[in-house]
């Protein structure tokens, strides 16, 4: 499961004219994960304190001087870095105003990136595709620069992965059309050439992402079909193996949906080991346009979740702790966004939300807005703010899930019931879906161990959010079932479409030991009980009636002539035992039941454990159904869900298998099943009669056809 | 059951001809009819409109006008002739000749009594008052009435021309009617419907029922309902009504309108309960008025009766020739050959087209009454009502002739039916009294032999004569609903059949067991074994269970009883919507039973079609069928009658001013 959530801008990008088209040269993580270096490709730096949506510092160069690299900060020294010009390395820290009186230094090579992870020292990487760290560079800036690549190389892309203190530098470059991934491991240095493969029609990789998971190096790589290729590298050397160029393995983990029109560009970035977000690929279901930025679990191949972005997207995309930074239109935005473990059932939506991850944490951190405490909000950002991400002022009176839950472990029911109701109405949908599940949980898990509390409201008002489903909350059922909360039990089973075979049946063997008067006081969902209503009603006037409706077809029409006598016997059981054998309560929850989803085999055994008695009375009420709707009483009545015949029959022939040695020994279910099995005689007659016009119609079918033969002809007819 | 093959034959050209005048007579509820080529029908108003009588027409002889006198009916032509008719035996009894006045239609009763005034106009139509003293005439641009006493004009009301280009044409007053309570009432070609007070000779009140002409009217006995035919084939009924509920102020009010006719409405009469109307279009249409009809019932639907209830098509079922009977000429035509089998519901391929052998005009003036030719194709029989031809046919190859035999003796002078013996060695030919003359055929010639006369009974003419198989029984049918059966060998009469209150439409002697099966028109079904001078235990079982619905409900009479000789348990029997064969055997269907079942049996298999199978095989395939024959190859001949190809050949549908010269 994998959401993205509002997001909020956090910088407007200028546009730039000399550069083509790139108005952000990188955002960069800063001191701490709510701070991020943004560079600006024209002369700015500047950090942002991301929760703030506001720019604690920010730098420029002089006019006439180029930024040639993404600023970086040094968590080692706590300084910042950057490189102008190609040459001139230049460091701060964020006291310093003015960039112009920092230190600088100049270098004897072309100095392509600064690359930096958290605590380590940072690395520079020329474009001639030499390493140094930074603190040896600038102990003596002029030191001789050696050529790793060849002359016409050139680097497209790098990044620093940091695992187990070891430090990995990759980058890909491209020489005459043949593009190599080059891998910079230190301690020992060492650097492996990697090609990569090539197909015709592939050009090359348009957008890397790599990740450290375990001891290797996970490197994603997407090409313009759409193809998104993973390659494993291994994070240390695994001895001195062969020397040269090795071929790169690589697996296909994800097919992107390709729109009609052509693709020039797009950004993967791996969120984590089953998600990666795509920038600049068609939303496969939204048409042509190319402004999605989708969540894909690569897993399933499913596309988790996406957001439409106003404005051109540049096919840049970063990703920092929980976030990920997009430049489009005229903006940088912020998008939180979060990725659950995977499974299966996740990836359908069905599982069970166990939400408790830091991720989550920083998911809530928009409606933890007025609970922070954090002294530098000043009116001023608030409002600010609040102008800019108009959603957050929604949600600003209702608490937060966390907080909500701790008060649910202690408050009272009514308590309890106010606030999630508010909770429920303030929460944006997509928040919703993952909180209502805790709040479930939460919910149950204190109504077992407290034996007074137990909000049926608040179950109700979940429920009616309809993000929950049995998977999510298991205990909910039985606990309703326990507490023989009926009307909970009845709307659960309208809206679960999960609900395993187990307990449907001991939800089943509930409702048929629960004895009617008891079921009669119980506060039902009025729609299907005015549909029982109806139904015993109809039966009563067409008594009246003493004639059998239309549609219905008595079996004396179809006999033959001669045999009067079984016709008396057939038609007996049809005009008695019309009447309902279960009160209207318990009729209306058991039509709940037999409109819920199973499958017949893990359904049969649990039927089994079934009494005599109970199975015999819920055998009468499905041929109290079954008769019922042959006559087509149903038919008048105007009901949001009944069951439908199909799903009668199905129960039937379910109940007749699982106790059909039963039913044939047992006394007093003799002439119920004989019954049963006269009317289904008399109904295969009626379908077979109903088979004998097929020729009628035909022939009216082919009457179309005029038979025009002139003044003569001599022709065949047959006659039966 | 089986296959048949089948000829359908559609190039039987034969035309009803156009209704031009309907009387009604409530004593006796017979509607009498005549047509544009003289013929006269009665039809039995209440025995489902059966036609009981034909008097067949003669060319040139145009009737404009029919008139019941008690019992006795009469009508007028254009050549200012009277005529009687003799209803016994279905032919004219005398014609007078009244003054050469062109009266165009009338209502007759001894008005050559009549010396009116001298009239510049003509005139169109007259009606009697009542009384006697009356008379109401409608002519060009006016009524006039007349004191017959004197005969001097009392009235003249001028009927109003119609507007525009209609201005300048006269204003035809076509029907007149007086009523007893001094009101007449007239129908003119501007469209109007027109009451008139003969005390002041004022127009009372004016109805527009068409922009077409008004052709005739008709009130109905209680005078309290008036129906008027148009040229649009349109009927309009007016009703005599109290304007104010419970007050005695009565009115003629339009109150509805019917179009069953594509064609002019010459002919409207209101009888008990329905409207019948005929016309151009040659149908007579019985519009039931349900005001005045209880229960819904087969006498309460539209009936539209097109074609003769008796046959005009004859079969020789031994050489395969077919004769057809029209008006003034015979046709004999030869069927076809096919080649090949075919599954049920195809055709096959013709190897040898119909062929057209004779075409046999009749001499003089009279139209043919009834015709015959014999099983083996060999003789050829017609009569009028003044003559009666016998023709021997020869076919060498492709040469046919005839030769008229011509010592006919001298009991054969007419011939209300005509019929061969099986064997084609007799012909019995039905005459006066319901006797039936044998005459013994052979190379030389004829011979009488004997004539067979009722033991007692009416003296109504026979229209049915059905001879058995192996030449032993020969059964009469007369319009008096009573079938007398004859020993041929002792040529004396063997028995009568109970008398049934409905006419017999068709009949025919089983040749197996030589019962007598007879179709009533009122759709009930009789099988009498002539042996045992009884009705057959089946037929007994039919009476005690009664018919389906829907066989009741037909409304059309059966017109032929054929026996399949190779499954004697078969009947066929045939109407003008579809061919049965009633196979006795079978059950027989109840009102719950599903009576059209051949589509149902078609789609179930062998096994199944015996638990769902009747008595009852009704074959819908074909539509407005004259004749059904069975011939010896075991091949069925359908003759059918296409309305289509009937409407085709009507005139055009627009109204024609006619007038008399």
């Amino acid at each position: 499961m994998a959401a993205l959530y509002e997001g909020y801008t956090l910088c407007g990008v200028g546009t730039v004219q000399n550069s083509s088209n790139i108005g952000i040269l990188g955002v960069e993580q800063g001191r701490d994960i709510d701070h991020v270096l943004v560079t600006d490709s024209s002369r700015f730096i500047t950090v942002y304190k991301v929760s703030d949506q506001r720019p604690t510092g920010s730098w420029s160069v002089k006019r006439g001087q180029m930024i040639s690299c993404p600023a970086v900060f040094n968590t080692q020294s706590q300084e910042y870095v950057v490189v102008t010009d190609d040459k001139v390395v230049r460091v701060w820290n964020k006291d310093d105003v003015n960039l112009e009186k920092a230190f600088k230094a100049t270098v004897s090579a072309d100095v392509l990136r600064v690359l930096s992870a958290t605590d380590s020292e940072p690395v520079v990487l020329f474009c001639c595709g030499a390493v140094r760290f930074l603190d040896l560079l600038l102990a003596s800036p002029q030191q001789p620069i050696e050529h790793v690549l060849a002359e016409d190389e050139i680097i497209r892309w790098s990044t620093i992965v940091k695992a187990e203190h070891q430090l990995v530098i990759l980058f890909s470059t491209e020489q005459r059309g043949e593009h190599c991934l080059y891998i910079q491991r230190f301690d020992p240095n060492t650097l492996v050439k990697h090609r990569f493969e090539t197909e015709p029609g592939l050009s090359a990789p348009i957008s890397f992402s790599a990740t450290c998971r375990g001891s290797n190096i996970h490197l994603l790589y997407l090409y313009l079909n759409g193809s998104v290729y993973e390659s494993v590298l291994p994070l240390r050397r695994s001895s001195t193996g062969a020397e040269g160029v090795l071929a790169l393995s690589r697996s296909l983990c994800l097919s992107l949906p390709l729109g009609e029109e052509k693709l020039m560009s797009g950004a993967v970035v791996v969120l984590d080991e089953a998600h990666v977000a795509v920038v600049g690929f068609p939303h496969p279901s939204a048409g042509p346009c190319k402004d999605y930025i989708c969540i894909w679990n690569t897993h399933f191949q499913t596309l988790q979740a996406c957001k439409e972005m106003a404005g051109r997207i540049y096919s840049q995309l970063w990703c920092y702790s929980g976030k990920m930074y997009i430049p489009h239109g005229k903006m940088l935005s912020v998008i939180p966004f979060e990725c659950q473990k995977s499974s299966l059932a996740a990836a359908l939506g069905k599982q069970k939300q166990t939400s408790q991850s830091a991720e989550s944490k920083s998911c809530s951190f928009v409606s933890s807005w007025t609970a922070q405490t954090y002294s530098d909000v000043t009116q001023t950002a608030e409002i600010k703010s609040r102008m800019s991400t108009k959603n957050n002022s929604d949600v600003k009176s209702a608490l937060t899930v966390d907080q909500l839950i701790e008060h649910i472990k202690t408050s009272a029911v009514e308590d309890v019931q106010a606030e999630v109701g508010e909770f429920i109405r303030w929460t944006p949908q997509a928040d919703l879906q993952l909180a209502v599940g805790r709040l479930a949980l939460e919910l149950v898990s204190r109504s077992q161990t407290d034996a007074n509390f137990y909000p049926q409201c608040v179950f109700l008002r979940l429920l009616e959010t309809r993000y929950l489903c049995y998977s999510v909350c298991p205990e909910l059922l039985s606990l309703a079932m326990v507490k023989k909360d009926f009307h909970l039990c009845q709307i659960a089973f309208q809206i679960f479409s999960d609900i395993p075979e187990a307990v449907t049946c001991s939800y089943l063997k509930t409702i048929l030991s629960t004895s009617d008067s008891e079921m009669e006081t119980v506060n039902l969902d009025t729609d299907s009980v005015m549909f029982m209503k109806e139904l015993t009603r109809a039966q009563s006037r067409s008594d009246e009636e003493g004639g059998q409706l239309n549609g219905f077809c008595s079996p004396a029409l179809e006999s033959d002539v001669s045999d009067t006598p079984s016709n008396k016997l057939q038609r007996d059981p049809l005009a008695l035992d019309m009447s309902c054998p279960v009160g209207l309560h318990k009729g209306a929850l058991l039509n709940e039941v037999l409109q819920t989803a199973y499958s017949d085999r893990p359904l049969l055994p649990h039927l089994k454990d079934f009494t005599v008695p109970q199975v015999i009375v819920f055998l009468q009420y499905l041929r109290f159904l079954y008769f019922k709707y042959c006559h087509d009483a149903h038919k008048q009545i105007r009901a949001l869900r009944t069951p439908s015949i199909s799903q009668i029959i199905d129960w039937v022939c379910l109940l007749l298998d699982a106790h059909f040695t039963v039913l044939a020994v047992a006394p007093e279910a003799k002439r119920l099943v004989s019954d049963l099995h006269k009317f289904v005689r008399s109904q295969v007659k009626l379908y077979t009669e109903l088979g004998k016009i097929e020729g009628s119609l035909q022939v009216l079918k082919n009457s179309k056809r005029s038979e025009d033969f002139g003044m003569y002809a001599i022709q065949v007819i047959e006659l039966f | 059951m089986g296959e048949f093959k089948v000829h359908r034959v559609r190039f039987f050209d034969y035309m009803p001809s156009g209704i031009r005048a309907l009387a009604f007579n409530g004593d006796t509820e017979r509607m009498a009819v005549a047509r544009m080529d003289g013929s006269v029908e009665i039809f039995h108003c209440s025995d489902r409109f059966f036609q009981e009588k034909i008097i067949p027409g003669r060319e040139q002889c145009g009737i404009e006008g029919l008139s019941w006198v008690g019992e006795r009916l009469f009508s007028a032509g254009l050549n200012g002739g009277i005529t009687e008719y003799d209803l016994t035996n279905q032919k004219v009894k005398y014609t007078i000749d009244a003054y050469k006045i062109p009266w165009y239609t009338f209502l007759i009763l001894c008005f050559y009594h009549l010396n009116l005034d001298r009239q510049k106009s003509r005139i169109v139509s007259l009606s009697w008052h009542t009384s006697g003293s009356k008379i109401a005439a409608g002519m060009m641009d006016m009524i006039q009435i007349f004191n017959v006493e004197t005969g001097h004009s009392i009235h003249r009301m001028l009927a109003d021309r119609g507007v525009g280009t209609s201005r300048s044409k006269e204003c035809v007053v076509w029907s007149v009617v007086y009523l007893s309570d001094g009101t007449i009432v007239s129908g003119d070609s501007v469209g109007m419907v027109k009451l008139w007070d003969d005390q002041t000779g004022t127009l009372i009140k004016s109805h527009n029922v068409t922009k077409c002409d008004v052709l005739a009217l008709s009130v109905s006995q209680n005078e309290d309902s008036l129906v008027a035919g148009t040229s649009e084939g349109t009927v309009v009924q007016f009703q005599f009504v109290s304007m104010v509920l419970g007050k005695d102020d009565k009115e003629w009010v339009r109150t509805r309108t019917f179009k069953n006719h594509t064609h002019d409405i010459r002919a409207v009469a209101e009888i008990t309960t329905a409207v019948v109307s005929g016309g151009m279009d040659a149908q007579l249409v019985v519009k039931p008025l349900l005001d005045k009809i209880e229960v819904r019932s087969a006498a309460s639907a539209l009936r539209k009766i097109h074609f003769p209830h008796r046959r005009l098509v004859f079969c020789a079922r031994n050489s395969g020739l077919m004769l057809f009977q029209y008006p003034g000429h015979l046709e004999l035509w030869r069927l076809g050959e096919s080649e090949g089998k075919g599954i049920p519901g195809s055709s096959l391929f013709v190897k040898r087209n119909p062929e057209k052998l004779l075409h046999l005009k009749v001499k003089g003036e009279d139209h043919i009454r009834c015709s015959a030719v014999s099983p083996c194709g060999e003789w050829i029989v017609y009569s009028t009502a003044s003559s009666l031809r016998l023709y021997r046919l020869h076919c060498d190859n492709n040469n046919v002739s005839i030769t008229k035999i011509s010592k006919l003796p001298k009991v054969l002078s007419s011939a209300n039916q005509l019929c061969f013996s099986s064997d084609s060695s007799h012909l019995f030919s039905a005459s006066t009294q319901s006797s039936v003359h044998i005459v013994s055929l052979s190379q030389s010639g004829c011979k009488f032999v004997g004539t067979l006369k009722p033991k007692s009974g009416s003296h109504q003419a026979i229209h049915l004569l059905a001879a058995s198989e192996d030449g032993e029984w020969l059964a009469s049918a007369n319009s008096d609903h009573e079938v007398h059966i004859y020993n041929l060998q002792t040529r004396k009469a063997h028995c009568t059949v109970p008398v049934y209150s409905s006419a017999v439409t068709a009949m025919g002697i089983h040749p197996t067991t030589n019962c007598l099966f007879m179709m009533y028109a009122d759709q009930q079904m009789c099988e009498y074994s002539i042996e045992q001078k009884q009705y057959t235990d089946w037929s007994r079982t039919v009476q005690r269970k009664g018919l389906h619905r829907l066989w009741m409900e037909r409304d059309t009479p059966c017109l032929n009883v054929m026996f399949n000789p190779q499954n004697p348990s078969h009947v066929i029997l045939h109407d003008t919507y579809m061919l049965c064969i009633i196979d006795q055997s079978l059950p027989l269907p109840d009102d719950k039973t599903q009576f059209y079942n051949q589509l149902t049996l078609k789609s179930l298999t062998e096994d199944q079609r015996k638990s769902h199978s009747h008595a009852f095989k009704v074959c819908k395939t074909f539509k407005d069928i004259l004749c059904v024959e069975l011939i010896s190859d075991q091949s069925l001949v359908v003759v059918e009658r296409p309305l289509e190809d009937v409407a085709t050949q009507l005139p055009a549908p627009i109204k024609q001013k006619k007038f008399a010269t």
